[in-house]
């Protein structure tokens, strides 16, 4: 195995035509770590992993490994392996798909069984792609990731497709990867998909850089709400703003930030207004998480 | 090396290059073993023939043996471009351009190594469309008693560049599936062109001297000039002009390098989603 070595995305910004997938976006994977890369879609999470991996070209800013563009590696597949997209010739085996690709970048064609058998294939190698589940293509990405033995893994996406099985199958394996000291970047549209197997988050929206810290760093910022619901909701808006408290409104009902339901029910009855709901807001991670997206959660 | 290698075990762990070798196989001897029976026929009994109302006379100087011979490559040109052109459209239509970028980032280094092995894999395609025009055309000549011309050095020669001439039409297909990534236009352009467009268009130009001298450029009357022998040259109305065989081949072959050149400056180079 190589060493795992940072990923270092600086000033990185594509246009496509008028659009900007991603805009000025800097961020560090360290390794050693399991990093989430997380973002609604179309945050510009899959452009910007294309872009790290010279797939696509960058209007602004740099991608690189440890300094190096992915193109100058000297052994790209022994340095990184990626999983972008689980798209296969149906006609061909998992055993050749490996092979081609093994052949192309100077692996030697005995580490194919090897990596067959790490992601649970060997039984279904020789079959051709074309009849594979969802779940063994991405197990098929995978095994094409870990040809190399490289030391920095990136996958967009690599729970999408798997049952509960795989979900947990992966989770330990990514973990186990990042404790033998490689750099793995994992994308996700889902907090929940990752958040039992990442040490740290980089969050994106719209293309811009939201967070990047550790994933109990995200914990902290979920500062406490209350729910507040009437079936007369101008009259609650209107006694909320008499009460001095600053709300939004959401599909449930309004959010108010204050921690304490009772302050916000005495509002209500100050203002004689009938209540439907009255609750604190779970502070969870994925509230946080997509408050930080810009996502309407409730 | 290691990207060239890579290409050819791309062709052979899927299925289409034997089928179209299968098809080039059938097309072939159907034409070449077909027609040397029916000119066989027709030249041992010319009275039968001429009531049957059929022109049966050769044009004077028109060899049989190599005309059903040269076959091979001039109705059967159009599976080695199919195969150039399936193994960059390929990539696009499955979209494994990732994986093979991802194994060899420098583009042209995979265009390249698909250049070279389809200049191998076509005249491999080359070896079995001469074999079958030779064995059918061969064998329905011997089955009227007729000069198989296959101890002839000319006969072999023709062959040689016949094969040379297969070889250089995988690598135009190369270049077209660089030129027009999606599959199923690059299908229809080579069936339409090769079916329809050219044949048209060589028999227009054949009728006058000034079209005929740019006809002859045209890639199927350059892959016949480079063969030697076709049944185009006593289709058309005479009055034909043909290049060298030489000549015939560098316009193969630049065409070839032209349009893989142009697709990897192009299409090749753009972003892949």
């Amino acid at each position: 195995m190589e060493s795992g070595i940072p990923i270092e995305i600086s000033g990185l910004s594509k246009q496509f035509g008028h659009v900007t997938a991603v805009d000025d976006l800097s961020f560090t994977v360290e390794p050693g770590r399991v990093t989430g890369f997380l973002g609604p879609n179309g945050a510009g999470k899959t452009t910007t992993l294309r872009v790290l991996l010279g797939l696509v070209r960058a209007t602004a800013g740099t991608a690189t490994f440890g300094g190096t563009a992915y193109r100058d590696l000297p052994r790209p597949l022994t340095t990184v392996g990626a999983a972008l997209d689980a798209n296969f010739h149906p006609g061909r085996t998992a055993r050749n798909h490996l092979r081609v690709y093994a052949t192309a970048a100077g692996i030697p064609g005995d580490r194919v069984p090897v990596v067959l058998e790490q992601v649970g294939l060997d039984e279904f190698a020789d079959r051709r792609v074309g009849g594979y589940s969802l779940g063994m293509r991405q197990r098929l990405s995978l095994a094409y990731t870990l040809l190399g033995d490289p030391g920095v893994l990136v996958l967009d996406e690599p729970i999408n497709g798997l049952d509960p099985e795989g979900i947990k199958w992966i989770r330990g394996f990514l973990q186990g990867l990042a404790r033998e000291g490689r750099t793995v970047l994992v994308s996700s549209h889902l907090l929940s998909e990752v958040q039992q197997s990442v040490d740290d988050v980089v969050i994106i929206s719209r293309g811009r850089l939201v967070k990047t810290g550790t994933l109990s760093s995200l914990e902290l910022d979920a500062a406490p709400r209350t729910i507040v619901d009437s079936p007369d909701r101008p009259s609650l808006a209107a006694a909320l703003e008499q009460a001095g408290l600053a709300f939004t409104e959401g599909r449930s009902g309004f959010i108010v930030d204050e921690p304490d339901p009772g302050l916000v029910g005495h509002a209500a009855f100050v203002g004689g207004v009938e209540l439907s709901a009255l609750h604190r807001l779970k502070s969870g991670l994925e509230e946080s998480f997509l408050t930080l997206v810009g996502e309407e959660v409730h | 090396m290691r990207a060239i290698g890579s290409e050819f075990q791309k062709v052979f762990t899927t299925r289409m290059w034997w089928l179209l070798a299968i098809l080039l196989v059938a097309y072939v001897a159907f034409l070449a073993g077909g027609l040397g029976a029916f000119f066989g026929w027709a030249i041992e009994n010319p009275d039968a023939a001429s009531r049957a109302g059929g022109s049966t006379q050769l044009p004077p100087g028109a060899q049989l043996a190599p005309l059903l011979y040269s076959f091979a490559s001039s109705v059967g040109y159009v599976f080695p471009v199919l195969l150039g052109a399936l193994a960059v459209t390929g990539e696009f239509r499955h979209k494994t351009l990732t994986p093979t970028f991802l194994a060899q980032p420098h583009r042209s280094t995979v265009l390249g190594a698909k250049f070279a092995s389809e200049l191998v894999m076509g005249a491999g395609f080359g070896v079995i469309a001469f074999a079958t025009s030779v064995a059918s055309g061969a064998g329905a000549l011997a089955l009227f008693g007729l000069d198989s011309g296959l101890g002839d050095s000319d006969t072999w020669a023709l062959v040689g560049r016949g094969i040379l001439a297969m070889a250089l039409w995988a690598t135009i297909g190369v270049g077209l599936g660089s030129l027009v990534p999606n599959q199923v236009a690059a299908i229809v352009i080579v069936i339409a062109f090769t079916q329809f467009v050219e044949p048209i268009l060589r028999l227009a130009a054949s009728l006058n001297d000034v079209t005929a001298s740019i006809g002859q450029f045209l890639p199927g009357a350059a892959s016949d000039a480079l063969v030697g022998a076709s049944f185009y040259s006593i289709a058309s109305a005479g009055g034909t002009q043909t290049l060298d065989w030489w000549q015939g081949g560098l316009v193969l072959l630049a065409i070839g390098v032209l349009a893989t050149v142009i697709g990897g400056a192009t299409t090749w180079r753009r972003d892949v989603q």
